[in-house]
């Protein structure tokens, strides 16, 4: 190809300012090109910068560094001919959906009969008709979502933005969406050159994309580019589409699960081993992974895509879990499998005290925060600390939300194991436990 | 898709009942506006030359003046809304001086506006009623604006990125993304507060319309001249009438307007939970059927089409969207807010200082905390009062179907028509004034207490009530562990604008009379009036900044944490 790629992304990198006045890296050394008639899958679980890429793209912010370039020319700004589809649909509730449909027609100045003419057709197009005078309230979250599509595809852009499109809605209207858009786009009948769709849905990505793109986290990255071969229509229960989803799998957790082993952590967080931030799971979360696990037809090792479908939880649900059970040593994540230790073992047969007990030792000697909190409280005498004692310390590493957070995943842990108390009303750590 | 095209169709749904409905009101809100607006260039003298009448059969022209002010105060209110709360909304800088400025005026007493820019707008059209028009819809503006303004800033905060990210990535204009996306998202706020607005409007509708400053006494043809005039003359049944005639007037545009605004401005909302009760108006329904209104709409829109077109058609590109710091500019605004700042401190302190002594600023402190206790004492016994009942009827949904609109109806209808019957009372019957009149205070906020209260009972979740049942709560345990902290955040809210209304009446409650006989009691609302009526700007203004005082130290030090903690702990969601 001689002429300039449709999209491409060199060296980019995104950081926002923190209070202190360093910055936050969310993406840093991303590179993409779009080629024609290609679906791009951006995947990863929150908080790895996907949907920031996706925005860059669409010019609705800039980047810190590198540069993107659509058609030949440098984005500065939303773009004529990037069109975008949001998750929460972001249609415009007082607007009909003929209305809704027709605004970025109206925007451009175009002649009235013009928007009329181009709005019915794309409303027709998406299988929207009858609802032209529907408020977006009369509506289900499918249909609303298909005014979300006639509203980008009515400006016949060369590129349509998809932000996690389907993951508000159900299952099986997720599906439909999902079939009449490949019928559509493998018809040609759209117009469109490429697309971008950003999700956490592996199968989703497996489904739709000619080209996957896997992100990891602190700070967003492309992880691994797997291309994908397979003929449209595919079919899920196909060996070879069990393979690819397989074969994601086994990309997202090696890179995602730095083996125990390695103790890689510390090495990327120096000091107290205190700067990791952790996501918010609960106890029982954990306990029910390991009790799955462990029981049959698992027997102690299970297969994640097999875990996942079977518990019916997306990645964005499943991965913090097993992260945190890894974290433990309750289990061990590698290849795509989960693989209890011993501890996770005797865990999943022990009663209440038993569990608790456990948990607790597991907590204090894995998790450096947990640790630190529970060592700090020792050695007081009064056998207290305030809460901004140790927000204070972790938020040399992350910003101010994500140490709010990470505290309050270690609450949540250390009350179940009894290792110490919080008073959320003083903000005050403590070892006593309420009589 | 096929669309109704057939203009005969037209012609035969002209003439359905809803058309002629339309009709008959279109041509009386004309009428209205002819009547209304007669005499406004004439010649002050001309006021003179004809004197109030106390005849009721003069009523409705005056209802309809006074009408006509309220709504034009309220459309300046909108207009300064648009403009000044959209300034502090896009631009970080004006922000900084423009939102803590509305929060003051917020909390400036009313008539505090009357007395300082009466001598202004009289000089704008110099012998002419216009420009004591002018000073009316000034004083009525000032009792409106700043919570419509506040509410307007608030919603442009609030916009959910995604609906702006759509407006950005379908390149809507600026202009466009005002009509299309910020005003439609912010209507829904802004109709409440402009409802609320037209209460406050009402309650001091005297005050603005028999101007008395000083040397400068007119007398507007209204409601408020009317009253005052009954009330100088003594004239109990005159005051009857005034009362009901506000109850017809009120009744008249509650349901004309309000009704039909939120109506349609419920579909505006954002949050589409289709379990809420649809707002249903009757009013509403005449104007979506009727063909002839319809037409209207379309012809509307065609315009606002059409402006969307005039005004910049491309969209604008990064720089507008990522407006830099630029710390330089930062500075020197900076410096000329603290400039600003300190020239008016300078001014007011040298005013103070020439003109009173400490002793009279103690003086002044002394009756701000007279009256603070009197809105203490009179919120915690309305609270007593109404929180209870308002539980009571809010978790009996056939009862609050009934309670709930007559609870938001009193509190949008101005007490202080009521004022001269207690002051009668009160001089006929020799009472105490400093205890008998403080009740006054809160004659017509006590409601907020009660239609949230009312909201926040029937909004706790079913199960919360089967659950104390099940397990045998009832009693004091009941109230204390279920009832009470399930309301709490609503009680909390209708408290804080019940206790800034408290305020603001006491400059009309604390001194009332009746005849030639003055009832006073002391407070720094009677210490207000008393200034206004002799004209005495220092302690005028004096007051004045001792109230706005108390009130922002007041909200910052007790509403407030009181506010979040009750949202924070107690709000089911």
């Amino acid at each position: 190809m001689n002429n300039p790629a449709l999209l491409s992304i060199e060296n980019v990198r995104k950081g926002f300012p923190k209070a202190d006045g360093s910055e936050l890296l969310v993406l840093d050394g991303v590179n993409l090109q779009l080629a024609d008639g290609q679906i791009v899958g951006l995947l990863g679980r929150s908080g790895s910068g996907k949907s920031t890429l996706l925005r860059l793209i669409a010019g609705l912010s800039t980047p810190s560094a590198g540069s993107i370039t659509y058609l030949g020319k440098p984005v500065d700004g939303p773009a004529e001919g990037i069109a975008m589809v949001f998750q929460s649909f972001a249609i415009f509730p007082w607007l009909t959906v003929l209305e809704n449909v027709a605004l970025g027609l109206e925007a451009q100045g175009l002649p009235k009969a013009e928007i009329r003419k181009l709005s019915l057709a794309a409303i027709d197009m998406i299988g929207l008709d009858g609802f032209e005078s529907a408020y977006p309230r009369e509506l289900s979250g499918g249909m609303r979502q298909r005014v979300g599509f006639a509203r980008a595809l009515v400006v016949h852009p060369n590129i349509l933005l998809m932000d996690e499109p389907f993951s508000a809605l159900d299952v099986l209207t997720a599906e439909t969406l999902r079939t009449d858009f490949l019928d559509l786009w493998s018809e040609g009948r759209m117009q469109i050159k490429g697309v971008i769709l950003v999700t956490h849905n592996i199968e989703e990505a497996a489904l739709m994309c000619d080209r996957i793109l896997v992100f990891g986290s602190n700070p967003g990255r492309i992880l691994s580019d797997i291309e994908v071969t397979l003929p449209q229509p595919r079919n899920r229960l196909d060996p070879a589409f069990r393979e690819l989803v397989e074969r994601i799998y086994v990309e997202m957790t090696a890179k995602r699960f730095p083996a125990i082993a390695e103790s890689g952590r510390e090495e990327r967080f120096p000091g107290l081993g205190i700067g990791s931030v952790f996501p918010e799971v609960s106890s029982n979360l954990m306990a029910g992974l390991i009790e799955t696990v462990a029981a049959a037809p698992y027997l102690g090792k299970a297969d994640l895509p097999e875990i996942a479908s079977d518990l019916t939880m997306e990645i964005d649900e499943l991965f913090p879990v097993a992260e945190m059970l890894q974290m433990m040593r309750f289990a061990e994540v590698e290849g795509g499998d989960i693989k209890l230790t011993e501890a996770g073992m005797v865990f999943a047969s022990a009663a209440v005290d038993e569990r608790k007990a456990l948990f607790s030792r597991q907590l204090l000697g894995h998790v450096p925060l947990a640790g630190h909190i529970r060592r700090v409280l020792d050695e007081r005498a009064s056998h207290r600390a305030p809460k901004r004692r140790f927000t204070d310390e972790m938020e040399d590493f992350m910003d101010e939300e994500a140490a709010e957070h990470t505290l309050r995943a270690i609450i949540g842990l250390a009350r179940y194991a009894e290792a110490f108390a919080y008073d959320d009303e003083k903000e005050v750590f403590s070892l006593e436990n309420p009589t | 898709m096929t669309e109704r095209t057939d203009s005969f169709a037209f012609v035969r749904d002209l003439v359905t009942r809803w058309d002629v409905a339309a009709v008959i009101v279109v041509i009386g809100l004309i009428a209205f506006l002819g009547e209304a607006s007669r005499g406004l260039f004439a010649p002050l003298a001309q006021l003179a030359a004809t004197p109030l009448s106390l005849d009721p059969a003069f009523l409705p022209q005056y209802a309809a003046r006074t009408t006509l002010r309220m709504f034009m105060a309220l459309g300046v209110s909108l207009l300064f809304t648009l403009t000044y709360a959209t300034w502090a909304a896009k631009s970080p800088r004006a922000e900084k001086l423009l939102v803590p400025l509305l929060d003051i005026l917020q909390s400036v007493p009313i008539l505090g506006f009357i007395s300082v820019t009466v001598v202004f707008f009289m000089s704008l059209a110099p012998g002419r009623v216009l420009g004591a028009e002018f000073a009316a819809v000034f004083a009525i503006f000032t009792s409106q604006a700043w919570n419509m303004a506040f509410s307007f800033y608030q919603s442009l905060r609030t916009i959910p990125t995604e609906l702006r990210e759509a407006a950005d990535s379908f390149h809507l204009s600026p202009w466009m993304r005002f009509w299309q996306l910020e005003v439609p998202f912010a209507l829904p706020a802004l109709v409440w507060n402009m409802m609320m607005s037209m209460s406050g409007g009402w309650f001091f509708v005297v005050a603005s319309e028999a101007i008395s400053v000083g040397h400068t006494t007119v007398a507007l043809p209204g409601m408020g001249s009317y009253i005052a005039l009954a009330i100088e003359q003594g004239n109990l049944r005159a005051i009857g009438w005034a009362i009901s005639t506000m109850f017809i007037v009120i009744l008249i545009y509650d349901q004309l307007l309000f009704r039909p605004l939120i109506a349609w401005v419920d579909r505006f909302r954002v949050e589409q939970d289709p379990s809420g009760r649809v707002p249903q108006s009757w009013a509403f329904t005449m104007l979506r059927r009727s063909r002839l209104i319809a037409a209207m709409t379309v012809l509307f829109r065609s315009a606002v089409r059409a402006t969307n077109r005039l005004v910049t058609r491309r969209a604008p590109t990064a720089r507008k969207i990522i407006a830099r710091p630029n710390s330089r500019l930062d500075r020197v605004w900076f410096i000329a807010v603290v400039a600003l700042v300190a020239l008016g401190l300078w001014h007011i302190g040298a005013m103070l200082v020439a003109e009173s002594s400490w002793q009279e600023t103690g003086q002044v402190v002394v009756l701000a905390l007279l009256t603070m206790l009197r809105v203490v004492v009179l919120i915690a016994l309305a609270s007593l009062v109404w929180v209870p009942i308002g539980i009571w009827v809010g978790l009996r949904p056939q009862v609050t179907q009934y309670v709930q609109p007559v609870a938001q109806f009193l509190a949008a209808f101005p007490a202080n028509l009521l004022f001269p019957v207690a002051v009668y009372g009160i001089v006929t019957w020799k009472l105490n004034a400093d205890l008998w009149l403080s009740p006054l205070m809160i004659l017509g906020t006590q409601w907020y207490i009660l239609f949230n209260v009312i909201a926040g009972a029937s909004s706790m979740p079913a199960e919360l009530r089967y659950v104390s049942q099940n397990f045998g709560v009832r009693g004091w345990l009941w109230w204390r562990k279920v009832a009470l902290p399930s309301v709490l955040p609503f009680y909390v809210t209708g408290a804080i604008t019940a206790s800034g209304g408290s305020w603001n009446a006491a400059i009309v409650a604390e001194l009332a009379s009746w005849r030639d006989t003055q009832v006073q009691a002391r407070g720094l609302g009677a210490y207000i009036a008393e200034a206004t009526a002799a004209g005495d700007y220092h302690r005028i203004i004096l007051g004045i900044a001792t109230m706005s005082l108390f009130v922002v130290a007041i909200n910052r030090l007790f509403w407030r944490p009181l506010y979040y903690y009750a949202e924070r702990k107690f709000r089911l969601t």
